[in-house]
């Protein structure tokens, strides 16, 4: 038995191992990692670890006794560079070939990078990995000058840390508004009117246009609106599915190597979770990629249960956090725009949540503060219930009662 | 260095050594005891690291935050002794700490 490989070792891996052994699986599993870290929480690397707040070993989803006793052969800090799925083989970076019976995609994405001029000059960083957070961190001080390019998730928790560890922080949002993208004009106001408070500049409608080197030390980054002199730059502009050698070896591919609810590839033997597999999705009426946690530990199992001849369907309601000062941002669905927005609460008070009906029924939820309108809006978008709006928009009305 | 018992649903017991500082979630998961899924990695989003503890250490342990409570009313088999794990740090006073687990985290 050639068993199971898995390539990637992050969120997803280390699930899928999980899965495959509680679930009886006995033949033997690899797991291909070109990190040099055992699969570790990304999370924290933008909120408390970027903070000095955790220590390394504290990331790892799980410590290295676990693959261990579980039988797995963790391969760390080599990739696979190519699949014969004729020979049913994966190629190693250190030149071994490994055989299986069933292959997974675990492979995550990568960040987009920067094209315009100057985008490779040093103090251009990136927020990923392990090994991003250890390159910014040096220049992480009190009084540095920080512009980060892009006003997503992940940029604005960035800022959020920054701000909080005394450094000067601009924001270089190319669109109207920071989170554009992923919600609300009302929950971007929110978090634009919070980060200004803390002293975060914030340009919206503002495109970088390249970067150059300061005679000074540093860098100047030049937008449509000006140029603005840093010490150091991290630009969090999205990502990209990891999905090049799964369509290299033919496997269907179209944004995300592309899966049924069985987690299962276009060839039978194949299993894509995680950020790099693109999902069917009946809840949400749609195909789509998801990056989150949830996603890809859900996912996993779904594979999981599938190699394990035990084959469930998979079709959550996606979520997601953010934590950007004492804000916890808990987010369940997707809206879109056109969705009907009702708010509960006062944004003022810092503890409100935008509902979002679509067709009469809860789409989505971002709560801020605000576990019980999170959790049981969570609950109200898997069963698909039509809400009164104006009941939904009062604090009075107990979130509970709304579910009776 | 603080020692933590985990007593599975099945009655299994686990005696680990919890450095403090860590929570006791993290104190699971590093000593491989079965039981705790902690999806979200602690950060109080998931509700999936759920524990009840045994009644003579609730006193010794800070009470939950408003987030925890409102997680925790959405667990499966919650009691006056549920927590959610990764909410509580280990401190030299929680030395001897009894948790049980529950049945399921989902
Ligand atoms: C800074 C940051 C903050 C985040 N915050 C949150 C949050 O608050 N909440 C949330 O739900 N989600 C958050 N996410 C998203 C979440 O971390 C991801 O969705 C999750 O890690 C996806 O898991 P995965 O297993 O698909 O991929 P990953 O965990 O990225 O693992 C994939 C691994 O595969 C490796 N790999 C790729 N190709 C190869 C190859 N050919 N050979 C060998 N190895 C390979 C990669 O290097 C990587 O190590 C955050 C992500 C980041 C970067
Ligand atoms: S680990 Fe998610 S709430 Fe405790």
């Amino acid at each position: 038995m050639a068993g199971t490989v898995v390539i990637g070792a992050g969120q997803a891996a280390s699930q899928l191992v999980a899965t495959l052994r509680a679930e009886g699986y006995a033949d033997p599993i690899a797991v291909i990692g070109d990190e040099p870290y055992p699969p570790y929480q990304r999370p924290p690397l933008s909120k408390k670890f970027l903070a000095g707040e955790l220590t390394e070993d504290r990331l790892y989803i799980k410590p290295p006794e676990f693959y261990e006793q579980a039988g797995a052969m963790l391969k760390l800090g080599v990739s696979a560079v190519a699949v014969d799925r004729a020979a049913k083989t994966v190629t190693l970076s250190d030149g071994a070939a490994l055989g299986y019976d069933s292959l997974v995609f675990a492979t995550g994405s990568r960040v987009r990078k920067l094209t315009v001029p100057g985008s490779d000059l040093p103090g251009i960083h990136y927020l990923r990995g392990i090994d991003d957070v250890k390159a910014i961190q040096p220049h992480f001080h009190a009084g540095k000058r920080m512009v980060v390019v892009g006003g997503g998730y992940i940029g604005l928790e960035t800022a959020a840390v920054a701000a909080k560890r005394g450094l000067a922080v601009t924001v270089v949002e190319a669109m109207e508004r920071c989170l554009q993208r992923v919600t609300s004009p009302l929950m971007s106001a929110f978090f634009q009117t919070l980060h200004r408070a803390e002293g975060v500049v914030i340009q919206t409608e503002t495109g970088v246009t390249g970067f150059e080197a300061s005679p000074g030390g540093g860098l100047v980054v030049k937008t449509t609106k000006g140029e603005i002199a840093c010490d150091f730059v991290v630009a969090g502009i999205g990502i990209l599915p990891g999905q090049e050698l799964a369509a290299a070896c033919g496997i269907v591919c179209d944004n995300g190597i592309v899966v049924d609810e069985f987690a299962r590839t276009s060839d039978p033997n194949v299993y894509a979770a995680g950020d790099c597999a693109n999902l069917p999705s009946k809840l949400m009426g749609r195909r789509l990629r998801l990056e989150s946690v949830h996603n890809a530990i859900e996912q996993a199992k779904t594979a999981a249960l599938s190699i394990a001849g035990k084959p469930k369907a998979y079709d959550d309601v996606p979520w997601f956090w953010s934590d950007q000062y004492d804000i916890k941002l808990q987010i369940a669905g997707l809206s879109a725009p056109g969705d009907t927005v009702v708010v509960r609460g006062d944004p003022a008070s810092r503890k409100f949540a935008a509902f979002y009906l679509r067709d009469g029924v809860v789409a989505a939820v971002d709560a801020v503060n605000a576990a019980p309108e999170y959790m049981i809006g969570r609950m109200m978008i898997a069963q698909k219930k039509a809400v009164d709006p104006g009941r939904l928009a009062d604090p009075a009305t107990p979130m509970k009662s709304l579910m009776g | 260095m603080p020692k933590v018992t985990f007593i599975e649903h099945s009655g299994k017991e686990h005696v680990v050594d919890a450095a403090a500082g860590l929570s006791v979630m993290e104190a699971a998961v590093k000593n491989l005891v079965p039981g705790i899924d902690a999806d979200c990695g602690g950060a109080c989003a998931c509700a999936t690291c759920h524990v009840y503890v045994d009644p003579a250490f609730g006193a010794k342990i800070p009470e939950k935050s408003d987030m925890e409570q409102t997680m925790l009313d959405f667990a499966n088999e919650v009691t006056a002794d549920s927590r959610l794990s990764c909410q509580i740090k280990i401190t030299p006073e929680l030395d001897g700490l009894v948790v049980r687990l529950p049945a399921s985290q989902h």
